[in-house]
């Protein structure tokens, strides 16, 4: 990986060089990928979501060493956010608010106008990514109070229960009040709008988007979008790691005894890690929200914490462009192998041996093995003179043979 | 009262399903102090085997009576579920041993996909029924029913933790066990094989969890690869209530993990107005969990700290 280098520090003119030349690649992408069908950019679509997905959680897991399991309830946190306030669900809400609580609905119709009892509220994405991000940070907030004191396996067994928790008022919330339409999900979410012009393209445009007199499918504007925000989340993990709370946090990481007995307030700093990284979960399930147009408990079950996690690890544990890179990986595998591997199947034995599902839930319990057996710090670690976690300095006190 | 004595009875089965399979979670973290994350599959991968041998049974010796059926279904997935873990050991665990927390417990959660994804593909996605063999004649208890299934379970889970605290407190290689937990340095210096050991806590701590996890398919009827996970967090929630690392604790832990969630089931739509209802029943464990950690994370009969990384 010596060839690709993002240290701005050092090599100054080669890092941006490769920034640019990424970012043109990365702009042009759509267009080519378009030739062969929107597949091809849905996949890259819910990559970059992915890929902010494991940013947050790399500040919580790779910066301050808390290993979270329930990562995936700040992101369903955000998308359920946004169900319950850009689409006709919160009509639902108050209708079956009424009987319980008439004044609590009452009031709420007074503030926003009479036609909440049957539309609902549909607020603009400009306000949904801020709440987003915010009620989000808030549960992480919440989750990280109670585990203030726990460290380690405690600490991961308490996230994944804490997950769960989420996970099962996620189905339960429909009754008596109906928050979250229980197992069947939130439908008819609206789709994001920027200065008027909806990414899902207009009523009968066969989803195309005018920009200008410029057309373009659907899924290209949502990647253009979620192509922003994904530099946006790069660019603040980046300044947070080497702020005084990222250092902070690498100091908790490494020893948190030691960070104490060195003035670190760790109670505020691991909440700290805890609310930001949930924040940029919040934001990426509101996209996610609004990109399907649909929520259900479905899509975040404990395997795709589990699947976050795993692109951490594989990337480069507390690095960021290894975290991206374990993310395009790990989020296109799947893809690549339904467009692949099955149709390889099909032709060489007449029948599907292995499904693509299967062989996926594999390749990420062997990357997750074998990494942490083989390269502890991920495909990508951080080069030596960074902040790496404990365990790749490990490593190379074993080879290069600690003095005595 | 009627519906008291059920849930109490409810929770004690419950209850000492999960104290099964805590006892080796705290078996497992006494020595190492790890938390074996693939516990939970190897419950599964229990279940799965004696599903298969009842298959197998049914269609060979189709005479035979059901008593033995599940006996032999029982006895045959020990073994397996002991080979599971301990080869869990040996590949993922060994070598990690003195590397840094977060290593092993990756590893760990990347060893519980693993034995998932081989479940899928040897017994498929789709829940398997388990079938009845014991009579479904209920037996009535003060108003309360309970089924045979049940009673068998209560039993069966009553020895193995009598043999299995016999082993730990009366034979050689238990005390070797306690030695390790106290000391593994001093003990390899007394000229106790650790590794050995190790192994032999990881056997101990599998052949407990296929008796559950036979018994929990046996009780449920249905058995799916990912069933695992849920009773493996709540009998690692147990376990830390006991006191992890502590093998009566684990035990108690068990059981009162499985009565708080029955009775917690039985009354939180009176206790909260009809809001929350029985299918919330699966939170009671990880409410228990962090409140033991926050308030007393020894537990109720441990010394240890929750504070290691």
């Amino acid at each position: 990986m010596a060839l690709i280098t993002f240290d701005t520090a050092h090599k100054p003119r080669q890092a941006y060089a490769n920034m640019a030349l990424l970012l043109a690649v990365m702009l042009a992408f759509p267009f080519v990928a378009a030739q062969f069908g929107n597949s091809w950019v849905r996949i890259l679509d819910m990559a970059l979501l992915y890929i902010m997905l494991a940013l947050g959680l790399n500040i919580v897991v790779g910066f301050a060493g808390l290993l979270d399991l329930g990562y995936i309830a700040f992101f369903a946190v955000g998308a359920y956010l946004t169900g319950l306030l850009a689409s006709p669900q919160f009509a639902a809400l108050l209708e079956s608010l009424i009987n319980y609580h008439p004044e609590v609905s009452d009031t709420v119709v007074r503030l926003f106008g009479e036609e909440v009892r049957t539309n609902g509220i549909h607020l603009s994405v400009w306000a949904i990514v801020p709440l987003a991000g915010l009620t989000a940070a808030l549960f992480g907030a919440l989750l990280g109070a109670p585990t203030l004191k726990l460290r380690g396996d405690y600490l991961a067994i308490v996230t994944l229960g804490f997950g769960e928790i989420i996970r099962i008022f996620m189905n339960n919330l429909n009754d008596p009040i109906n928050f979250t339409n229980g197992p069947q999900g939130i439908n008819l979410i609206d789709p994001i709008r920027i200065f008027g012009v909806s990414l899902a393209g207009e009523a009968g445009s066969r989803a195309t988007v005018f920009v200008g007199g410029f057309g373009m499918p659907s899924v290209n504007a949502y990647y253009f979008l979620f192509l922003a925000l994904c530099i946006v989340t790069i660019f603040m993990t980046g300044r947070l790691q080497h702020s005084r709370l990222g250092r902070a946090w690498v100091a908790i990481r490494e020893d948190e005894i030691a960070a104490k007995a060195m003035g670190i307030n760790t109670r505020n700093v691991k909440l700290l890690a805890f609310s930001m990284g949930a924040s940029f979960g919040g934001v990426a399930g509101a996209m996610f929200a609004a990109f399907q147009g649909f929520v259900s408990p479905e899509s975040f079950s404990l395997t795709e914490s589990i699947s976050v996690l795993a692109m951490v690890v594989l990337g480069g544990i507390g690095h960021i462009p290894g975290v991206v890179l374990g993310g395009v990986l790990l989020a296109a595998l799947p893809e690549v192998l339904r467009h692949v591997v099955e149709p390889a199947q099909q032709a060489l034995f007449g029948k599907v041996l292995i499904e693509a599902e299967v062989l996926r839930q594999l390749l990420y319990g062997l990357a997750m093995v074998l990494i942490m057996l083989n390269r502890p710090a991920g495909l990508w670690p951080s080069p030596v003179k960074e902040d790496r976690p404990v365990a790749a300095t490990d490593m190379e006190e074993k080879e290069e043979g600690a003095p005595a | 009262m009627e519906t008291f004595v059920q849930q109490i009875l409810n929770g004690l089965v419950l209850g000492s399903m999960y104290a099964l399979v805590a006892l080796g979670y705290t078996m497992v973290y006494g020595v190492l102090n790890l938390i074996n994350f693939a516990h939970g599959d190897v419950l599964m991968i229990g279940a799965m085997v004696g599903l298969s041998i009842l298959k197998l049974l049914d269609s060979t010796f189709p005479g035979l009576p059901d008593g033995v059926q599940l006996a032999i279904a029982i006895v045959g997935a020990i073994p397996v579920a002991m080979l599971v873990n301990v080869l869990i050991e040996r590949v993922a665990y060994r070598r990690l041993r003195n590397a840094p927390r977060l290593a092993p417990l990756i590893t760990a959660i990347g060893v519980s996909i693993l034995l998932q994804t081989f479940a899928m593909m040897i017994w498929g996605r789709s829940p398997l029924p388990f079938p009845q063999l014991l009579s479904s004649e209920p037996i009535l208890v003060g108003g309360a029913v309970i089924s045979q299934t049940q009673v068998l379970l209560l039993v069966l889970a009553a020895l193995a933790m009598l043999a299995l605290v016999f082993l730990v407190e009366k034979t050689r290689m238990g005390r070797a066990m306690r030695a390790v937990a106290e000391n593994p340095r001093v003990a390899g210096l007394m000229g106790v094989d650790s590794n050995r050991v190790i192994v032999a806590t990881f056997a101990i701590g599998a052949a407990l969890a296929a008796v559950a996890g036979v018994m929990w398919g046996a009780n449920y009827a249905s058995i799916q690869f990912a069933m695992g996970t849920v009773p493996g967090m709540k009998a690692f929630s147990a376990a830390v209530l006991g006191g992890i690392g502590n093998i009566y604790g684990a035990m108690i832990g068990g059981i009162v993990l499985g009565i708080i969630e029955s009775l917690g089931a039985g009354y939180i739509g009176d206790l909260t107005g009809g809001f929350l209802g029985s299918h919330y029943q699966d939170i009671f464990a990880f409410v228990v969990l962090i409140l033991v950690l926050t308030v007393r994370p020894s537990g109720i009969m441990g010394e240890r700290v929750a504070d290691r990384a």
